[in-house]
């Protein structure tokens, strides 16, 4: 290649990669984003994606509560362009609203009035297989902004104008390697972790330095030879073992540790990869100065049936059997309400329960809390296997909430639904699906006589009773859950395209509104000028629809047919 | 890209490399995955996976009009990318809606009627796939021209 066709290839490739169409901005003012802000930051504010670094889906302001939340009204929208799963929180600081969407846009906007500053669109390579057509935010440092990208890239952007600072490759799409996670921003670090667990890949998480994009380490969650955990697989199953880690971890500020959740194994069936498979579906404590690995908790061993644990843990002080201790929650996808004590060292079992129906556990042993295995219901190569819940769980990445004022969790959870599928054994071939079954051959069944689908479950973690439960007749329940000090829990989620209001003490659907597209995004609230916002993506797509897919085709009465689009829906009450 | 004159050969399974003559192919399906192929170099052009089609060999007179003057001998092919989010477009199942059979992309079940240009008839797909007209020469399956219509995932605009 000459040097004039260099020049002109990397001009081309710089245009192709960046497109920023500018609307009103440059915003000015803007107030840079620090540690102190990120730890304790203004309630008004939801710099986090789930707002603090506790992981609890919190927001303290209350002018919106139980009394009044039958005044709420959209007070501006917004469309972003595109089609598929809009699953982000709108993320603000001080005025400043940041949307990331499908396809790699990022959306800055007046928080107060939904006027345009500026947007940026990435232009995806047209052979970019994107089996998660998603993004869920944008992190915040100083006066950048950091979008983990499908082509699985990370790019910091100015906050002010939307313009590209720096953009790093992570790994290589073209082998199914992605992102499409928050990253965490901890103390001048972008953290992301790696999507690809159904294309084979070894899943990581890995820090970038926030003001140049420099890879500063990159943990593993399959260990290596030599590495401890590695003779938990044989052979040579760790190369492509999953364990993707693909959504935003938690943190904890006093012991400057943070807890990452680790994905399904690689193929799906175990039979295909024997051993305990360190570190798939677990939780790690991860020191974010290294990325050594602290400690760890395997909630299942063998992961056979697609159950992810990405959810990060919550962080909560929690009382319980006459003590105060610094728990994990994780109402886990493989259908168990784990409670974990987090200590310097180790990761503790403390309780589980199931809090959906399952056939896949005859019970938990008391000790060290592994759960125990019907191997009736754990897929195999060969033959077709039924298992309850379905691969999408008791609850998938969509969050619970826990309010600090009601000290309940708050669980989008799925029941009466089940799957199964045949085993096969097939070679790896990079960036092709690696599934370890004909994905045709993947389904979704409901129990028979079944009266609804999805539950918004509330738990209480302290003595593992269940305070109330709202069920869908007709409807999954595919979105995260956000609650207030106003009394509230937040959640869209549902076929029927509503945006609902409950209360948190009684489970009483106080508010609802009928939206532009079903709603599989995170619900937020914030406060600018006095005035409290509630805000929430509306835009259906990814697993929301395939389970709408199979929903239909189980012949139910429900049609598959849940229009896409997205738009931003900001509300405030009736003045 | 497909050239005219290429050959086609099975892109996966047992015989993945050989070359698909007409009768290799059961008229009513179901399709298999192939790469375009020069037959003077010999080289198989999968350096691209937009590059990859599907090719399916159905009843001429379900086609139509414009479908029929792309295929040889009821034989169609279409890229294998899903204009929806590029997967690969493998599953040949009965229509979500209707009872045809179709080519339907497993990861977001878009769904595409061979017989008529490989149109949307089910899913987020928000346009057909690109079709590669075919012909048979001395025996031979070969590519009669550039693909049709556009490659690759949605873009954003």
């Amino acid at each position: 290649m000459s040097r004039m066709q260099l020049l002109l290839s990397g001009f081309v490739a710089f245009t192709c990669l960046v497109s920023t169409s500018a609307g009103a901005g440059p915003i000015e003012n803007y107030s840079p984003v620090t540690s102190q802000r990120l730890e304790n930051p203004e309630p008004g504010n939801w710099m986090l994606y789930r707002r603090t670094y506790d992981g609890q889906g919190y927001s303290p302001l209350d002018q919106i509560n139980t009394t009044n939340v039958k005044d709420l009204t959209p007070v501006w929208t917004f469309a972003t362009g595109v089609i598929e799963g809009h699953e982000a929180p709108p993320i603000v600081n001080n005025g400043v609203m940041f949307v990331a969407t499908p396809m790699g846009q990022v959306i800055a906007l007046n928080a107060k009035t939904g006027d345009e500053y500026w947007r940026y669109k990435r232009q995806l390579p047209a052979d970019l297989f994107q089996l998660h057509p998603t993004n869920r935010g944008v992190g915040l440092w100083q006066d950048k902004l950091y979008l983990a990208t499908t082509d699985d890239h990370v790019v910091a952007l100015d906050a002010k104008t939307g313009k590209v600072v720096w953009d790093a490759k992570v790994q290589d799409y073209r082998k199914g390697q992605y992102l499409t996670l928050m990253p965490l921003i901890v103390d001048g670090k972008v953290i992301v972790g790696g999507s690809g667990g159904e294309f084979g890949v070894r899943g990581y998480v890995a820090a970038f330095d926030a003001n140049d994009g420099k890879e500063l380490w990159r943990t593993f969650t399959i260990p290596g030879e030599g590495e401890p955990g590695h003779d938990t697989w044989k052979g040579d199953d760790w190369k492509n073992g999953g364990g993707s880690a693909w959504m935003t971890g938690t943190y904890d500020k006093d012991t400057k540790t943070i807890y990452w959740g680790v994905g399904n194994a690689a193929p799906w069936p175990g039979e295909l990869h024997p051993g305990d498979n360190l570190y798939t579906s677990s939780v790690l404590a991860l020191d974010p100065g290294t990325g050594k690995i602290k400690a760890y908790h395997q909630y299942h061993q063998n992961d056979s049936w697609d159950w992810d644990e990405v959810d990060a843990p919550m962080l909560v002080d929690l009382q319980r059997d006459g003590r105060t201790f610094k728990s994990l929650i994780h109402p886990g996808r493989d259908a168990i309400f784990w409670v974990l004590e987090r200590k310097s060292d180790s990761i503790d079992y403390v309780a589980g329960w199931p809090f959906v129906s399952n056939d896949v556990w005859k019970g938990i042993e008391p000790s060290t809390g592994r759960p125990i295995v019907d191997p009736a219901h754990k897929p195999v190569v060969g033959k077709r296997v039924e298992f309850c819940p379905s691969l999408w769980g008791g609850k998938d990445w969509p969050s619970a909430a826990y309010s600090q004022k009601t000290k309940l969790v708050y669980v989008p959870a799925n029941e009466n639904f089940c799957g199964g599928f045949a085993g096969e054994k097939v070679a790896l071939k990079p960036g092709e699906l690696w599934l370890g079954t004909k994905v045709e051959d993947i389904g979704l069944k409901v129990r028979p006589g079944a009266d609804h689908y999805g539950e918004l479950q509330a738990w209480d973690p302290a003595t593992g009773k269940k305070v109330w439960q709202y069920d869908f007749p007709k409807s999954q329940l595919f979105g995260s859950v956000t609650t207030t000090a106003g009394d509230l829990v937040l959640v869209g989620g549902t076929n029927d395209r509503y945006f609902r209001a409950f209360d948190a003490k009684s489970g009483k659907l106080l508010w609802q509104q009928k939206t532009n597209s079903g709603i599989m995004g995170m619900p937020m609230s914030y406060e600018v000028d006095g005035t409290q916002y509630i805000a929430i993506q509306s835009g259906w797509g990814v697993d929301a629809q395939r389970i709408q897919d199979a929903l239909a085709t189980n012949n139910i009465g429900i049609e598959a047919n849940v229009p896409q689009g997205g738009v931003i829906w900001v509300f405030a009450l009736k003045k | 890209m497909p050239k005219r004159g290429d050959v086609l050969v099975l892109s996966e399974g047992e015989r993945e490399g050989q070359i698909i003559a007409p009768g290799d192919l059961p008229v009513g399906g179901p399709p298999v995955r192939a790469w375009p192929k020069d037959p003077k170099t010999s080289v198989v052009r999968n350096g691209s996976r937009l590059n990859e089609i599907v090719v399916v060999r159905l009843d001429p007179g379900d086609l139509d009009d414009a479908t029929r003057s792309r295929s040889a001998d009821g034989i169609v092919a279409y890229s294998a990318i899903c204009a929806h989010a590029a997967c690969p477009v493998t599953e040949w199942v009965k229509a979500a809606q209707g009872d045809k059979t179709v080519l339907k992309c497993p990861c977001h079940n878009s769904e595409y009627d061979p017989r008529s240009s490989a149109q949307v008839v089910f899913g987020p797909a928000p346009r057909s796939l690109a079709a590669l007209p075919l012909a048979i020469e001395g025996g031979s399956l070969t590519v009669a021209g550039a693909f049709v219509g556009k490659l690759g995932g949605a873009q954003l605009g």
